[in-house]
């Protein structure tokens, strides 16, 4: 099955999907050094991002965590992919700073955690299982 | 967004990398946020230039940008970690002074002026009522869209470099008027007299509006030292970018309907709930960075005394050197009180140095606390000083 959303940053991911019910800080809500979240009591406390397709609802937080994916990015922690229901400011310039594909007005809804799903970011779509 | 063909050109990477870089991120936040076009801006101010919140990334991103980007418009850098000429005396890690000069170094290649202050209306990076700017620091976005009627978004360090390397910004939030209409009437119940008593008040409204825009009732006067403060007040605990004041901004708006008043109760409240501290062992005057006037009131309570804490004078270097002409420098520095150019408590990393803080600032009460872990008294400049003598 196919979502269709927009284009924030392109490029192509193939992966598993980890998804959040909640906002994501970087800054100060993940470990630039291994990809962790750690922001306590977040659905996504103690679990890794690194590699995956992270999906979740929207940034917030400080503007610093721009840089913070960036860092993920050079330590090679950052995440696969980025699907947002509504990308803002923090995430989008991050995702174009990194280099990371990334798409918004996605219905994330629709995406379980531990899904295998594919991002075509130019194009704003997300495959997923069914 | 409907691009002109210099700037589809830019965005191709026909002006170079650093250039192109900053077109994706200008016209992917345009595309969020719903703007038709790109404008022109007269000013910009960067964040994100304290080493400590950067950290190796940040630093490698602008290095990146360095390569072949330059500023096409005037800008200047929010406040670094450190005072870039004097850190030692003011115990900066050598290490860390090490990568922080390394971050000036890089916006200092893009032709960046590196001069580090949240004032930056104080040291001539001044726009005029109706220009539009790309500024980042919290309460400079929120004086220069409220007190100067100039028009920023609230940017963060890499959209606002982007600005300055393309001289342009996304036409979208307050750079449209129909967005810059107060949402509620604020009443206040006496006009504060002082510089913590705005402070307060910016509190007490922020806490109780959040972001939106306030047409603010029952101020009297408020001069350029109140108005600073209550902008960083007011942005740091409502998130406030832009505020109307009856009579003192000069903004026009139309009148909402909603209204909600602000008790006395509620601004003491505020003062009581500012102050936590037993024990002070530091105290910081320039939450936004200091005004010469400011500078020449602490000089003279200060004259003939001797510090007996860790006393801090934050500011603009520009408005340090003011200061060495016309002697208050050396009136402070010849009590022990330190300058702190370039930098603040908010930036600097001070976590572990002390245990308490005494503020005329609100603003630097809530970085005193989060950031640092400090306890805080917040109170009149007056007392600041007292409690720095140990009167």
């Amino acid at each position: 099955m196919e979502l269709k959303g927009r284009k924030i940053f392109t490029g192509t991911a193939k992966g598993e999907a980890i998804v959040s019910s909640e906002g994501i800080s970087f800054y100060g809500g993940v470990d630039p050094e291994n990809g962790n979240v750690v922001e306590k009591g977040h659905p996504l406390e103690g679990k890794s991002v690194s590699g995956k397709i992270l999906v979740f609802p929207q940034g917030k937080g400080s503007t610093v965590g721009s840089y913070t994916l960036y860092q993920m990015k050079k330590n090679g922690v950052a995440p696969k992919a980025i699907i947002n229901k509504e990308c803002e400011t923090i995430v989008a310039v991050g995702a174009i700073i990194s280099e990371i594909p990334c798409v918004d007005s996605i219905d994330i809804e629709k995406i379980k955690d531990g899904d295998e799903i594919e991002v075509d970011a130019e194009n704003g779509i997300v495959k997923i299982p069914g | 967004m409907e691009l002109t063909t210099e700037e589809k050109e830019m965005l191709e990477g026909k002006h170079g990398a650093a250039v192109k870089k900053s077109m994706e991120i200008l016209t992917a936040l345009g595309d969020i946020f719903g703007a038709k076009r790109l404008i022109p801006v007269t000013s910009v101010q960067i964040a994100g230039v304290s080493y400590h919140n950067l950290g190796d990334a940040g630093l490698e991103y602008l290095a990146e940008l360095a390569k072949d980007g330059k500023t096409r418009v005037y800008t200047t850098l929010n406040p670094a970690g450190m005072d870039l000429e004097n850190w030692q005396e003011l115990g900066i890690d050598p290490e860390f002074a090490k990568k922080q000069k390394l971050v000036i170094d890089a916006f200092g290649k893009m032709d960046v002026i590196t001069t580090c202050t949240c004032t930056p209306y104080l040291v001539g990076n001044k726009p005029k009522q109706g220009d539009h700017i790309s500024w980042s620091e919290s309460s400079a976005v929120c004086y220069a869209n409220s007190v100067l009627g100039a028009k920023t978004n609230r940017e963060g360090g890499p959209s606002a470099l982007a600005s300055a390397l393309t001289g342009k910004t996304a036409e979208f939030g307050f750079h449209l008027d129909e967005n810059r209409q107060a949402q509620v009437i604020v009443e206040v119940p006496e006009s504060p007299k002082n510089v913590m008593e705005f402070g307060a008040l910016g509190y007490a409204i922020g806490k109780k509006i959040g972001k939106r825009i306030p047409l603010i009732r029952g101020v009297d006067k408020a001069d350029l030292e109140q108005l600073k403060s209550f902008c960083a007040s007011i942005a740091t605990y409502g998130g406030t970018a832009l505020f109307h004041m009856d009579g003192i901004t000069p903004n026009k708006t139309t009148v909402p309907e909603e209204k909600v008043e602000i008790t006395k109760e509620e601004v003491e409240n505020a003062i009581k709930e500012m102050n936590d501290a037993d024990e002070i062992d530091f105290v910081s005057i320039g939450c936004p960075h200091a005004t010469i006037e400011e500078v020449e009131k602490i000089a003279g309570m200060l004259e003939g005394k001797k510090v007996q804490k860790e006393f801090w004078v934050c500011l603009a270097r520009p408005i340090k050197e003011m200061a060495e002409k016309k002697g208050f420098a050396k009136t402070i520095t010849d009590s022990g009180a330190k300058f702190a150019c370039d930098t603040c408590l908010a930036v600097a990393p001070l976590k572990g140095r002390f245990k308490g803080i005494a503020t005329n600032s609100a603003k630097g009460v809530y970085y005193g606390r989060g950031k640092n872990a400090f306890k805080t008294k917040f109170c009149t400049i007056e007392e600041c000083v007292k409690e720095a003598v140990g009167e």
